[in-house]
């Protein structure tokens, strides 16, 4: 690597040394464990490092290769996490021309817009032009049976499982003084932020977690809430040294997307609570579908985006 | 190695997860019988099987429909293997076509194929199981020695629905039931109720 890159190095070497501290824990735990239902724990936990391996390798790989890999990946994500969400949709026929649009016109557009440094149109193209557009088809299909259900739900499905996801790779737009060309570890950040408090505030939930904090989830604990947010900020200012931010401000932004993380989480439960599934999907080996991997992803990287927009690009 | 990367393809389109009630593995020729609500229906079950079975498993399809077009009559003829049959025309009377037909898919099942067959007859548009055609029975009846699968596929009709000619790549699934018990002179109405009801129990349990 090149030295610019030694902070991505770094980032990457935690993440590795993370891994293989969570692969001995797991196999330690196997070899101790009895009971049976211990036992289904601690082996959806080793599914889980397991994956995490391959997420992992993928997300660094397609970081340290560059822009075009960095999008081409989340938009596969989105594309992966959209297939799931309208799974659970309640279509009809009619929809189907508008859904095929989103699969095929408006995600690839969503993201060479990206590619295009064109963030004017990236940022509305969805929330505008394709809103307007798709109720138009779908009212031309003539269908009027739960006509708001249907395009309100393909809306949302559009704007968590493509517009929110491209927040992700549209950090590599923004342009801050002093700080040219180092975006990707501002991605990196976010996503290791987002993720590890996922991680902290499962371990804390297991551990500790007593106060359920919704009925929405019996997981989602107060004291996984706190354990895991406090924990994932203090690893964000920890690693200030790897953005734009001072550590103090490297500390509120990962408060932020950690909080904004935990909703993005009990949002997305309550829609497949609603939808009456445990998961999204089972592509992933001990966490679900894609889009129960990225909820949390999806609702604090327009966040994350904006903020650093206002207070960093002049 | 076309017939390889159609069954990848199609797996990515349909998403699909499939679950094996019966032994996926078994050399017995069978009979394999799905709900039928898109033409991906039977590309989606022959892409589910092993490959060794695959090769091996054909689906009867109308010729109108295949043996029109360089492409169709390449697939049906040397990948899929289809076996192809009249749906009017030809015959004397509906009844004659009919038992022609039966009569030409227990001849081309031979000593070693399988099928894969559609006892509705057509695509349904809502989802719903339809009533089953006679077929079925008297092909069961033709070969005692087959064994008869159910096959049910989820949400091929969202997909790809009737009418229209682009996929939506939502995710599907593929159930294949335990084998339908064979009843020696078991009424033909019986039979088809029976074949029926297995299917909407993989639907009901899927």
């Amino acid at each position: 690597m090149i030295p610019e890159d030694r902070v991505l190095a770094a980032l990457a070497g935690g993440v590795l040394a993370l891994l293989i501290v969570a692969s001995i824990a797991g196999w330690i735990l196997h070899r101790s464990v009895r009971s049976a239902s211990a036992r289904a724990t601690v082996d959806n936990i080793n599914a889980r490092v397991r994956a995490w391996w391959v997420m992992s390798v993928i997300f660094v790989l397609a970081v340290s290769t560059g822009p075009a890999v960095s999008i081409v990946l989340f938009s596969l994500l989105s594309f992966l996490a959209l297939r799931e969400f309208v799974t659970l949709a309640p279509t009809k026929p009619a929809d189907h021309r508008a859904l095929f649009w989103s699969f095929f016109i408006v995600t690839p557009v969503q993201y060479y817009l990206i590619w295009a440094q064109w963030y004017g149109m990236f940022s509305i193209l969805i929330p505008v032009y394709i809103s307007i557009l798709l109720a138009i088809r779908t009212a031309l299909a003539g269908d009027t049976e739960r006509f708001l259900e249907r395009t309100a739900t393909n809306q949302w499905g559009l704007m968590i499982c493509v517009y929110f996801v491209s927040y992700v790779p549209a950090l590599l737009m923004l342009r801050i003084p002093g700080y040219e060309r180092q975006m990707p570890k501002l991605m990196f950040f976010l996503v290791l932020v987002v993720q590890l408090s996922d991680v902290l505030q499962y371990v804390w939930g297991k551990t500790l977690g007593r106060r359920p904090i919704s009925s929405i989830s019996p997981n989602k604990t107060w004291e996984g809430l706190v354990g895991g947010v406090t924990c994932a900020t203090g690893i964000g200012a920890a690693i200030w040294w790897a953005t734009p931010f001072s550590p103090l401000v490297a500390a509120a932004m990962a408060l932020v997307v950690t909080v904004m993380g935990f909703a993005g989480g009990l949002i997305m439960s309550a829609i497949k609570r609603d939808r009456g599934v445990k998961d999204y999907g089972a592509l992933i080996a001990g966490h679900g579908g894609v889009l129960d991997r990225i909820d949390s992803l999806c609702f604090a990287a327009p966040v994350f985006f904006h903020l650093t927009r206002y207070f960093y690009v002049p | 190695m076309i017939a390889t990367l159609l069954a990848s393809a199609c797996r990515l389109i349909s998403g699909a997860t499939v679950e094996w009630r019966c032994d996926p593995y078994a050399d017995a020729q069978r009979i394999y019988f799905g709900n039928h609500s898109s033409h991906l229906d039977f590309i989606v079950i022959w892409s589910a099987l092993p490959p060794r079975l695959r090769h091996h498993t054909r689906p009867v399809a109308g010729r109108d429909y295949w043996d029109q077009g360089g492409i169709r009559r390449f697939l049906a003829s040397s990948v899929f293997r289809a076996v192809l049959i009249e749906r009017s025309g030809g015959a004397a009377t509906a009844a004659d076509s009919a038992r022609a037909a039966v009569e030409r898919m227990a001849l081309e099942m031979g000593e070693r194929d399988s099928l894969i067959v559609f006892p509705e007859g057509t695509r349904s548009t809502n989802g719903e199981i339809g009533g089953f055609k006679s077929g079925l029975y008297h092909l069961a009846c033709a070969r005692p020695d087959a064994e008869v699968i159910p096959v049910h596929l989820e949400n091929l009709n969202r997909i790809l629905p009737k009418g229209e000619s682009l996929p939506v790549p939502m995710l599907s699934r593929v159930t294949f039931g335990p084998r339908l018990p064979p009843i020696v002179d078991e009424p033909k109405d019986v039979f088809l109720a029976r074949a029926r009801a297995a299917l909407l129990q993989l639907k009901a349990s899927a």
